[in-house]
């Protein structure tokens, strides 16, 4: 991790975290390869704390399909995606924060699940509870948190 | 039931050698059961998959070495016991009729052999596909006056497991033609859905990434013939509806009833897809 940037970056979500301003789940702007150029939040990301949720199994699990070098110390990597290596030089951010949003506008048919999407899915339970959700869907991770993981596989260059 | 089982001689292939540590899969070694009866783990796709799995493999063939060997000797596989516990309620007349269920079926072998390949299947007195637990419940009801039991419940567990104990060895081989089409292919639109918060389908996982790991498990091409499975997460034998419940789950969507119509086409259409290996259960799995 980049500890210098890092500090920078938990002073600014520091300052801004209350009232921050968001982009709905519904009003995210995708481009026609399913990229999204603008943050979701106008607190930047904060790379370790992406670290962090990128690797909770409750949160957004993303080791069950994906490894990384960098994430080596979290046990049980899975191979339903590609490793993590190098994805900073791979993509741009934008597309990288589209993927996350919602990867089936960028990968056509992808297994990947969509992470900051409440609409159209079938039988949704609550949680892994097996009963239905009542009320509204909530994305599986939120606006900051999304931020927060872009801005760490940002950090994952060749 | 089986009498004297000898000691199993595994039949790993030289080549296996090179693969390290406890945790490696064995998908080339040789399943026989007591060192008698022939498992086909590994066959030619059906037709109708259309070129969608090279290959059909059984679940056993992605499981650790110490997970395989469980199941190569009934003395060491768990779930032999459990089926073995419904000898009893084979045996013993129950309910209005005072039958039991050899009273009508013989033995369990003499009435039960081959019934594990063909199911579920369409039944025409009853107009409708059914499963062996929708056959027990019937038999249970109308012919004995007995009590339904659950449809996953310990004593029906028990019950497909002895059932499917005496076809081990024999290939699947449901028909998916004529009456049985319909569910057929309402069972495959299922498993070609996805479900959830994570919009997954079946197909997802089993056809698009087994042999893949997700997170820590090993993912296989979501096989039925070795059910009932005995599980060495949850010690216990799992119906098959019990698993395609977890699944679903696992997607944060919400399962079908188990003995429903819904699962009991999936159950069809899952089964079709192993046309060609042989019945296992009850199969030792993790
Ligand atoms: C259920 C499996 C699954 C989960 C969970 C998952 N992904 Fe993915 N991911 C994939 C697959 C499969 C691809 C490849 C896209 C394709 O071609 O279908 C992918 C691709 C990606 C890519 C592009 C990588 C490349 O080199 O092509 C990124 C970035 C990514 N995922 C990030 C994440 C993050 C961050 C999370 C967690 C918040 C996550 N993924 C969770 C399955 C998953
Ligand atoms: C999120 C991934 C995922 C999805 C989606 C999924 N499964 Fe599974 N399934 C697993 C895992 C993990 C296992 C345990 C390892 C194995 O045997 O593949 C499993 C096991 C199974 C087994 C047991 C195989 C055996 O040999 O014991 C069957 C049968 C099965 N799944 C069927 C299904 C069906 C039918 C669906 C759709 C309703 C489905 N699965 C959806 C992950 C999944």
């Amino acid at each position: 991790m980049r500890k210098v940037a890092l500090g920078v970056f938990c002073f600014a979500a520091g300052l801004t975290s209350a009232h921050a301003a968001e982009v709905a789940p519904l009003d995210v702007v995708f481009d026609e390869s399913g990229y999204v150029a603008t943050p979701l939040t106008d607190t930047p990301g904060d790379p370790e704390a992406g670290r962090k949720l990128m690797s909770n199994r409750a949160n957004a699990n993303c080791v069950a399909c994906h490894a990384a070098t960098d994430l080596a110390d979290v046990p049980f990597h899975g191979e339903v995606g590609p490793t993590f290596d190098g994805v900073a030089s791979r993509y741009p951010e934008a597309m990288i924060r589209g993927i996350l949003v919602n990867a089936k506008n960028v990968f056509e048919g992808t297994v990947m699940p969509s992470f900051y999407k409440v609409d159209g899915f079938n039988r949704i339970a609550d949680g892994f509870t097996t009963k239905p959700l009542v009320g509204e869907v909530r994305p599986l991770l939120t606006a900051q948190e999304i931020e927060d993981a872009v801005a760490y596989l940002m950090t994952l260059t060749d | 039931m089986k009498t004297a089982p000898i000691r199993v001689i595994t039949t790993f292939s030289a080549g296996l050698a090179i693969l390290a540590g406890a945790a490696a899969a064995d998908p080339d070694a040789d399943l026989v059961i007591n060192d008698e009866i022939q498992i086909i783990t590994r066959a030619e796709a059906p037709a109708h998959l259309e070129g969608a799995l090279p290959e059909i493999r059984s679940g056993w063939t992605f499981r650790t070495r110490e997970t395989q060997a469980l199941q190569m000797d009934d003395f060491e596989n768990p779930g032999f016991s459990a089926a073995e516990m419904a000898i009893e309620a084979w045996e013993t007349a129950e309910g209005s009729a005072g039958k039991s269920c050899a009273d009508c079926h013989g033995t369990v072998e003499e009435g039960m052999k081959g019934v594990r390949a063909v199911y579920p299947k369409w039944v025409e007195s009853a107009g409708e596909v059914r499963t062996i637990e929708m056959q027990i419940n019937d038999c249970r009801t109308n012919r004995m006056g007995a009590e339904e039991w659950k449809y996953i419940g310990a004593d029906m567990v028990n019950m497909t497991a002895l059932i499917a104990s005496v076809s081990r060895g024999l290939p699947v081989n449901v028909a998916i033609d004529g009456p049985a089409r319909e569910m057929w292919e309402k069972g495959k639109e299922i498993y070609y859905t996805r479900f959830g918060q994570l919009d997954l389908s079946c197909a997802n996982c089993h056809e698009e990434n087994y042999d893949n790991y997700i997170r820590a498990d090993h993912l296989s091409m979501g096989m039925s013939n070795g059910f009932p499975t005995y599980r060495l997460k949850n010690t216990r034998l799992n119906a098959l509806h019990d698993r395609f419940k977890g699944c679903i789950r696992d997607t944060r969507g919400v399962p079908f009833d188990v003995g429903s119509p819904e699962f009991v086409a999936l159950e069809l259409y899952v089964a079709s897809r192993g046309n060609g290996l042989s019945v296992e259960g009850p199969s030792v799995r993790n």
